[in-house]
């Protein structure tokens, strides 16, 4: 570790691999209700599964975030961090926010929670991923703008580097437009078209200027590749990605009830945005074979590798498969839907968060890299959660034509329920694949632990 | 990537570029809420639309089924549910959960009044009344 204030990243590190634990297993009894219909019902119905499966995901990804914010900012800005103790602090608060919705959601009945909270003053509540409590909506603003405040300062003070004004434009632009969430009009065309705002203008927009920063970041230093060229390299991407990505918006207009022109612009913008998680490809494996050292921690390497050939599958290919208009009107809302979300989700910000962990969390425990043994088995849970969620992505993505024919497309359409119970077989193998992601998490825990000799000693 | 395309340019294609299509996307806003009117059926934003709105948010029910294709893959689509199974359909259903049908997903009971049914119902055709370019492809959602 180059600066003592490092330090802090790592509870949130851990705080974000215990969340992502219970997502997954939330997930998996969602998969068990898709196909028995009545388990754990009425103690806990789908849609709260759902809730606590989908806020978890944001929330850990949000503690990936800050912490690897943390871990990088002094580093690149060659200063300590600017406080330590707020960062801490918020630690905390956050950690704490979170636990409480949680526990909010799974023990008292939405429509109280919603009463308890202040849903009355301002109703924000009850729209997809922006379930939170107004309380807890207020509590991320003021976490983030305390984290911002904290990364921003600390980058005042030092070094300014490319990589570094990329990182703090994803996330005070993660900050600015989550306020959308907060923006609720009675006219429900108007609230979905801005509730996009939220989502796609996170995940397609200023959250792939967090994942390009976090990637080169750890590609600068695990590689020994000259910053110029990397950094050169960021901003091509991002470029591409905010110029595809913006208007790409129109591929979620085509029938919420706007402006049909959406289709033309929401269609060949979107259909570009594959391009940059290409060129993002290329440019982890361009970097990796260009390296000028052997840097000891080969399962770090592993993961940033992965993350650019993921991120492009599922966000690039598998957005790429329903984002024309023509194509999207038989898919829209369905498996396949959740399909591209689940890969492009993994691959992209589950994936680069993972790899800044591979990287820092040896250091931040005082070696450059962790003994073999432990890399081994870091490497073995990158395979089999990987190639689980290549699975899961195959049977969402077979159940999602068949939903599609057999529900849109046939001459005799059947009705939702009963298609859904023609295609159960892929909801099983799902949930299958599901079971062996879990195993893959439980090895990456467990590589946590083992100890082992380890060749190099702390930078 | 050659000695000529330097950092700097790129760091400028990249700011001119996002501020570019940035303010494209607002003109595009903008020419949005204009054409709205036409087609958002917000002249028949009534009171009991807006409360059913609410009473929507507040049970969470996006959380097992999509309105207008958006929201969770569990249960049937509700944005032309008014039109697929009519108003009485909708509130016998609703009073009605759960079916406790063995091995089938189930829905909840809500406990909702007569005046909260019909908001909600109210809200259902006003949102089944929203020109959505034909989508969906049938009456099945
Ligand atoms: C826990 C999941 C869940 C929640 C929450 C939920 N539903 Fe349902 N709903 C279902 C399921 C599952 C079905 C189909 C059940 C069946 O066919 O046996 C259904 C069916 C329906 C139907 C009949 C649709 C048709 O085409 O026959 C209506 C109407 C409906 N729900 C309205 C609502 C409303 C309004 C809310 C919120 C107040 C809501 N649901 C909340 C799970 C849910
Ligand atoms: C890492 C980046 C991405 C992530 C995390 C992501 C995630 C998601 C998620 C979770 C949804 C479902 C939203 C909902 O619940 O309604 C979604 C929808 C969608 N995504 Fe992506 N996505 C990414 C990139 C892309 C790209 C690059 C494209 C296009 C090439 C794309 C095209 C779409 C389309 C068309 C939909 C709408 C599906 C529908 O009509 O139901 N996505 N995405
Ligand atoms: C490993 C086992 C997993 C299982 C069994 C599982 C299952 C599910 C289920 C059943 C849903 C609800 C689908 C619906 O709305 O009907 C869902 C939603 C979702 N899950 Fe998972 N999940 C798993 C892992 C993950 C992982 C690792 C991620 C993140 C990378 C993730 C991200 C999401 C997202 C973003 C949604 C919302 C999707 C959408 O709206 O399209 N899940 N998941
Ligand atoms: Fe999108």
């Amino acid at each position: 570790m180059q600066y003592k204030s490092q330090a802090v990243a790592k509870p949130y590190f851990v705080a974000a691999i215990g969340l992502f634990v219970g997502q997954i297993v939330f997930g998996l009894i969602m998969g068990l209700q898709y196909v028995v219909g009545d388990f754990l019902f009425p103690a806990l119905p789908f849609n709260v599964a759902r809730m606590v499966h989908t806020n978890l995901l944001i929330v850990w990804l949000l503690f990936g975030f800050m912490g690897a914010a943390y871990y990088m900012v002094p580093e690149e800005s060659e200063t300590e961090l600017y406080s330590p103790k707020l960062a801490i602090g918020l630690f905390w608060i956050f950690l704490v926010a979170g636990a409480l919705t949680i526990l909010g959601y799974l023990f008292v009945p939405y429509a109280t929670l919603a009463e308890m909270t202040g849903n009355d003053i301002l109703a924000t509540m009850g729209r997809e991923f922006l379930e939170q409590p107004l309380l807890t909506k207020i509590g991320i603003v003021i976490v983030a703008l305390g984290f911002l405040f904290n990364i921003s300062m600390t980058m005042l003070k030092g070094r300014k580097t490319a990589i570094s004004m990329v990182l703090l434009l994803g996330l005070w632009g993660l900050a600015i437009f989550f306020l959308f969430s907060f923006y609720n009009p009675h006219n429900l065309v108007k609230d979905k078209y801005y509730w996009w705002w939220v989502v796609h203008l996170w995940v397609e927009g200023v959250w792939e200027l967090i994942l390009g920063a976090l990637l080169a970041f750890v590609l600068i230093k695990v590689t020994g590749v000259d910053r110029e060229v990397i950094e050169k390299w960021l901003y091509v991407i991002i470029t591409l990605t905010l110029v595809t990505g913006i208007i790409g918006t129109g591929h979620h207009y085509y029938w919420i009830g706007a402006p049909e022109y959406w289709q033309w612009w929401g269609s060949v913008f979107s259909a570009l945005e594959p391009i940059p998680f290409f060129a993002m490809t290329v440019f982890a494996f361009n970097m990796v074979n260009r390296r000028r050292r052997e840097h000891p921690n080969k399962a770090a390497v592993l993961w940033a590798l992965g993350t650019g050939v993921m991120a492009f599958l599922g966000a690039g290919v598998w957005g790429f498969l329903h984002t024309l208009a023509p194509v999207n009107y038989y898919t829209h809302g369905s498996q396949i839907t959740a399909a591209h979300g689940h890969m492009a989700f993994y691959g992209a910000y589950v994936m680069v968060v993972l790899t800044l962990i591979s990287y820092a969390m040896p250091i931040l425990r005082g070696r450059a890299a962790n003994s073999p043994r432990a890399q081994v088995l870091e490497m073995w849970s990158f395979w089999l959660m990987t190639i689980a969620m290549v699975f899961i992505t195959l049977f969402l993505t077979a159940a999602g034509i068949l939903q599609v024919w057999l529900q849109r497309i046939s001459t005799a359409p059947l009705s939702f329920m009963a298609t859904q119970d023609q295609i159960s077989l892929f909801y099983w193998l799902r949930e299958i694949s599901g079971v062996i992601f879990l195993i893959g998490l439980v090895i990456y825990l467990i590589s946590f632990f083992v100890k082992g000799e380890s060749r190099v000693g702390a930078q | 990537m050659s000695g000529t395309f330097t950092k700097s340019m790129a760091r400028n294609i990249f700011y001119g570029g996002t501020v570019f299509f940035f303010l494209l996307f607002l003109a595009l806003t903008y020419d949005t809420n204009q054409a709205l009117p036409k087609r958002d059926n917000s002249q028949n934003l009534t009171p009991e639309v807006i409360a059913g709105k609410k009473i929507w948010e507040t049970r969470n029910c996006i959380g097992c089924h999509t309105l207008l294709g958006e929201g969770a893959y569990f249960a049937p689509e509700l944005g032309n549910v008014y039109v697929r199974r009519g108003p009485d359909f909708i509130k016998a259903w609703i009073q009605a959960q759960p079916t406790g049908a063995p091995g089938r997903r189930q829905m909840p009971q809500f406990h909702l009044s007569d005046k909260e049914l019909d908001d909600l119902v109210a809200f259902l055709k006003y949102a089944s009344e929203i020109n959505t370019a034909n989508w969906p492809p049938n009456i099945e959602g």
